[in-house]
């Protein structure tokens, strides 16, 4: 589904991701950990079209296209989803009008017809109450005044009324209590399907004690410096980053 | 048609005196320094006249402005006309000529005298109004549904009309002046509005400004406010090629003031917004916030004014101005003035000055949404707070649905 190959980001003069490689498949989930710096968000970005990074080399397909040529919103249509380390707050639009014109758009983009309003409602106010949060919240403008842990909840709430196929999420732990975190969990294995892939992004082990990943990779200083099956993460929980970094 | 009444002609005339030799604003007027009338002097417009009918067009567009859960006083090209207006009964509400003549011993001692700083467009104004609205309502006494005072301009012709609203003690109303014309004529109109409020009245007054994008628009509200009076106004300036608005209140002993605004221009559109707010008694409030949206090459000037006088302690006020450029040719002039003359009052104000925030854009896109439709999301979302304080149904409708025509997909309806 999506092959990363020698990816290099820089922002400004700055290098940041220097040779990036990675693959992933439908029906796995990546977990990626790495030190605080490391570039982890900065791949997020890169993967969901935000402006602001310098592609200097390598390359990304996904589902055989150039990911890099497509518009941030065409990526969103074609299914890549990033769940955003910090969700932005958006005065005076509510959480269930994004969502409306998000999931009208990528039904435009597929050739189908516009959500009927009450199938609508019922999906959203179902998928709502999956995620434990009050229906109050779609009336709500998008993040305005929600908690660390609300905000969260609702980066997966779009996640799954949208149904794309990549989902990237950053750091989506961080923040959370353990309900929190095992609500998350539960929404994001309720998604789980041999269609979708997954990417975590996270600094703890502890996620993935609810989401188990097929495989985990390290990435420091730019770069996938080691990669493993999901008992990676446990030795990376009881030795930190030093000892591979120093490698 | 103007009423032959003397201590009119006599107020006429002296109007006429000082507007030969003030002639309209100039910019070396501080309270007109970001706005250029000469091409006003330069159009000659000539006087509008009262037209007997009007085509299906122009009447399709009165209707659309035309708010059903409303009385309507219906002004076309200035003159007032009795068969498209509906007014409330038992309460005082007739056109101002014929106040004039039979509500003599009210109108006469009030009128001109809530206008604290006169200058060429309200002298302009007095000496040539066609006719305006007077509305007198008694203590206790309310109006049971708005009043939508509607100036129609269906001529290239300027038109001036004059208003007097008196609420008496604990009287209430809710008040809409809706300014319109047929699209694509170049008219001035003018309108000079005063407003008496006694101890505890509550008037709630909305403006919409929608003229053709070719019009001068000249709007002046002054009022006074007695103790505990409540003064609530929406300004909505939408429409004009030039427009120029101006809200002064002068409040007494616990009076609350409330000023809300929207400029959004397009285009090449002037929309010019003086407001003042003096305190002159102890205990008063006063809220202003006032948000605009400036697109293309169109320029917006924002000059708030709250004086707090010697005598005013315990003064309340906040003052807010909020701008969105949304090119890099729109211009906006913003110019917050605090004049405070008594010490133990609390007082804040504050501007931005700003584009559509980046990472809101973004977050809009990397959901599906295209970049100009989430523009659009967000700066109806901008626009859309003040349009929300509506509370009469069919005019947050209509307004609502200018804001969607300006900024489609912008909102659901
Ligand atoms: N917009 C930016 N401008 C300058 N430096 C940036 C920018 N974004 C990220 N960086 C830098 O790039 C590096 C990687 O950041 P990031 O991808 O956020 O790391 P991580 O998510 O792994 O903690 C950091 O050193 C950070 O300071
Ligand atoms: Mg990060």
């Amino acid at each position: 589904m999506l092959k990363i190959k020698d990816l290099a980001v820089n922002v400004g003069a700055k290098e940041i991701l220097k040779g990036l490689n990675l693959n992933v498949n439908a029906g796995e989930i990546h977990a990626i950990m790495g030190p605080n710096g490391a570039g982890k968000s900065t791949l997020s970005h890169v993967l969901s079209g935000k402006s602001g990074y310098d592609v200097t080399g390598g390359s990304i397909t996904y589902n055989e296209k150039d990911l890099l040529e497509m518009p941030a919103e065409i990526r969103a249509r074609e299914g890549v989803f990033l769940a955003f380390q910090y969700p932005v707050e958006i005065a005076g639009v509510t959480n269930v009008y994004l969502l409306k014109a998000a999931l009208n758009a990528i039904r435009k983009h597929k050739g189908l017809s516009e959500v009927d309003a009450m199938d609508f409602l019922t999906l959203v106010k179902s998928k709502t109450k999956a995620l434990d949060m009050d229906e109050k919240f779609l009336y709500r403008a998008v993040n305005e005044g929600f908690s660390g842990g609300e905000k969260k909840r609702n980066e997966i709430l779009q996640m799954a009324m949208l149904e794309p196929q990549l989902c990237i999420l950053d750091e989506t732990d961080s923040g959370l209590d353990i309900d929190a975190l095992r609500i998350v969990a539960d929404g994001v294995n309720a998604l789980r399907s041999e269609n979708r892939a997954f990417i975590m992004v996270t600094h703890y082990q502890r996620l993935l004690d609810y989401i188990k990943p097929d495989f985990v990779h390290v990435l420091a200083d730019g770069k996938i410096i080691k990669s493993g099956g999901a008992e990676l993460a446990l030795e990376l929980e009881e030795k930190g980053y030093g000892w591979l970094e120093q490698a | 048609m103007k009423t032959d009444i003397s201590w009119l002609n006599t107020l006429r005339q002296n109007a006429l005196t000082q507007f030969e030799q003030t002639r309209f604003p100039s910019q070396r007027l501080e309270d007109w320094r970001y706005t250029n009338l000469s091409a006003i002097e330069k159009k000659q417009f000539a006087f509008a006249n009262q037209v007997e009918t009007f085509d299906d067009t122009h009447k399709n567009h009165l209707a659309d402005f035309m708010l059903n859960d409303c009385y309507h006083a219906i002004f076309v090209d200035g003159f007032f006309d009795a068969l498209l207006s509906t007014l409330p009964e038992n309460i005082t509400v007739c056109s101002i000529n014929e106040a004039a003549e039979h509500h003599e011993t009210v109108l006469a001692p009030v009128f001109n005298q809530a206008i604290e700083s006169p200058h060429g467009f309200t002298h302009f104004t007095n000496v040539h109004f066609s006719d305006g609205i007077f509305v007198c309502i008694n203590e206790h006494s309310q109006l049971d549904k708005p009043l939508q005072i509607l100036h129609f301009a269906t001529q290239q012709a300027m038109s001036a009309t004059r208003h007097v609203v008196i609420l008496e003690e604990n009287a209430c109303a809710t008040l809409i002046e809706t300014f319109i014309g047929v699209e694509t004529q170049t008219y001035l109109t003018s309108s000079v509005l005063e407003i008496f409020l006694n101890d505890h009245a509550n008037l709630t007054l909305y403006k919409v400004q929608q003229d053709s994008d070719k019009a001068y628009h000249f709007g002046g509200t002054y009022v006074k406010q007695a103790d505990n009076a409540h003064f609530t106004h929406h300004n909505f300036a939408l429409g004009g090629l030039l427009a120029r608005s101006e809200i002064m209140s002068h409040l007494e002993t616990g009076a609350q003031c409330e000023l809300n605004g929207l400029y959004l221009g397009e285009n090449r559109q002037h929309l010019d917004n003086l407001t003042r707010i003096v305190h002159a008694k102890p205990d008063a409030v006063s809220r202003e916030y006032y948000k605009g949206i400036l697109n293309h090459r169109a320029r917006g000037v924002f000059q708030g004014r709250i004086v707090v006088a010697k005598d005013a302690q315990c003064t309340d006020s906040q003052m807010n101005n909020r701008n969105l450029l949304l090119s890099s040719d729109a211009e906006i002039d913003t110019k917050p003035q605090l004049e405070i003359y008594a010490d133990d009052v609390k007082c804040t104000h504050g501007v931005t000055v700003g584009q559509l925030d980046e990472k809101s854009i973004f977050y809009l896109q990397s959901r599906g949404i295209d970049e100009d439709h989430a523009k659009h999301i967000l700066t109806f979302a901008f626009a859309n707070e003040m349009v929300d304080k509506i509370t009469v149904p069919s005019l947050h409708d209509c307004v609502f649905t200018q804001l969607l025509a300006r900024f489609p997909q912008g909102a659901e309806r």
